[in-house]
């Protein structure tokens, strides 16, 4: 089966494709509606702000063949950084809507009042970190102890309901790294530059 | 919890890999791609490319070569050097580099940082700034061009200039230090990462797993670049690829 990847403008597609590549997985990358609407697969990646994302997927008309294919089709979609962040409402950092895929609302890390002790706690929480899983799922099935990921993000995903949550992360707080409800999963660090780790998150998600 | 970062920071030259001293002495190294595919073997936290003939030599970037860097790496990849234009931030994003730091750019066209920044988004976009502070002279200056240019900016004003623009990490370089072995300059780390919010990481000098630690315990930094330590067995001695080990750097970092 072929992976899709949407290239919605500012998102860094290469490094996304050279992994799957790597593992032997076929892609391509799309970009208008109608190749959204014969995806199978579909990978939604990210770096940038909310604003100019939920823009560029609006008028391409890709917002709504997404919500088409994923919603109603039900075909599995993987969310990374900011393409996890897209399936919630809203965000803080912005005011357009996302594509409400999962309830909750993107939040800005904020430690100006927190007490971290000597440690400067800078904002983006940027590098490699820990992951816990709150649920089973095939997606994460490869986690173990010493399993690090990438994470380079100034904003993270505030869920309505637990349920949705599937890995949980410490930055200052504990804040929720990774998402899923149903044929939607959403990762706020990069499988795609994690090294092995990231790479057999990437084989899960081409196996479900 | 985060570790601290620590990168391999490699320099090119006319597509090869080089080091400097002082950014002077520029001795051959090797074959880049040679190195990048033993740092992802090594599963380094993240690798800084630094093209020194590109804004320096008024040469284009050499796409090619970022593309066969970025695709032989599994973990994230900066790069630097010659950068000018939007097109180019578009251009280098594609290949699959993750960040893309700016340093004449900075001050020859703040606008495209800022306008870069407001696409690609603060987490992207990185400042290199490398200093430096003459002989008998009490004072820090900005320099650009590989160290061969001089900029009025004060060392005051760097940290509230990029925060400003909307960087997302600053690099700090004390030229003085660059291949010297002899530790990072923690003053001046110091005198940065007192009012940055963002991401401060140290470069010019490390030579030893304590002078990474100086830089993050005393200094402040977020992460750390390492040169010399990466491509040379030792000071003075032949060229060897390497990368300390995770369990010597958890140790490091009481993680």
């Amino acid at each position: 089966m072929t992976i899709s990847i949407v290239n919605y403008g500012s998102g860094n597609i290469g490094s996304v494709v050279n992994m799957l590549k790597h593992i032997g997985v076929a892609t391509e990358v799309i970009s208008e509606s109608e190749q959204v609407k014969k995806a199978e697969k579909i990978i939604l990646p990210g770096v940038g702000k909310w604003d100019s994302g939920v823009h560029n997927l609006r008028v391409s008309g890709v917002l709504s063949a997404l919500e088409e294919r994923v919603l109603n089709d039900k075909i599995p979609i993987l969310g990374i950084c900011l393409g996890m962040q897209l399936l919630l409402n809203s965000s803080e950092e912005g005011i357009l809507p996302g594509l409400g895929c999962i309830d909750g609302t993107v939040r800005a890390f904020d430690f100006s009042r927190v007490d971290t002790g000597s440690k400067r706690l800078a904002v983006p929480h940027m590098g490699w970190n820990a992951v816990t899983a709150t649920q089973e799922s095939t997606l994460t099935e490869s986690l173990d102890e010493k399993s690090k990921f990438y994470f380079v993000h100034s904003f993270y995903a505030d869920l309505e309901a637990s349920k949705n949550i599937l890995l949980r992360s410490q930055y200052g707080h504990s804040f929720t790294s990774g998402v899923k409800k149903e044929n939607i999963y959403g990762l706020q660090f990069h499988p795609e530059k994690s090294h092995r780790h990231g790479m057999d998150i990437m084989k899960s998600f081409a196996s479900i | 919890m985060l570790r601290t970062r620590v990168m391999p920071c490699l320099l090119l030259k006319n597509g090869g890999l080089i080091k400097t001293v002082k950014f002077k002495n520029h001795q051959y190294v090797g074959d880049p791609l040679n190195a990048v595919r033993i740092y992802n073997q090594k599963e380094v936290d993240e690798l800084v490319v630094f093209d020194m003939s590109r804004t320096a030599e008024g040469k284009v970037i050499d796409f090619d070569l970022v593309e066969k860097i970025a695709s032989q790496c599994f973990m994230p990849v900066c790069y630097g050097g010659g950068v000018k234009s939007l097109q180019d931030f578009k251009a280098l994003f594609s290949l699959g580099v993750e960040k893309v730091s700016v340093s004449s750019l900075l001050f020859d066209d703040p606008e495209i940082v800022r306008q870069a920044v407001e696409i690609f988004g603060s987490q992207s976009i990185v400042a290199t700034i490398d200093l430096q502070r003459p002989l008998f002279r009490s004072t820090y200056i900005i320099k650009t061009h590989s160290g061969t240019i001089k900029r009025s900016l004060k060392l005051s004003q760097i940290v509230s200039y990029c925060e400003n623009l909307g960087i997302g990490e600053i690099i700090i370089n004390n030229i003085n230090q660059e291949g010297t072995w002899e530790g990072f300059d923690i003053d001046l780390l110091k005198t940065i990462t007192a009012s940055a919010k963002v991401p401060v990481v140290a470069l010019g000098g490390a030579g030893s797993l304590e002078d990474i630690q100086e830089a993050v315990d005393d200094g402040g930094a977020s992460a750390v670049c390492i040169g010399s330590m990466a491509v040379f067995q030792s000071k003075g001695m032949g060229v060897l690829i390497k990368f300390p080990k995770s369990s010597e750097l958890e140790k490091l970092f009481g993680i």
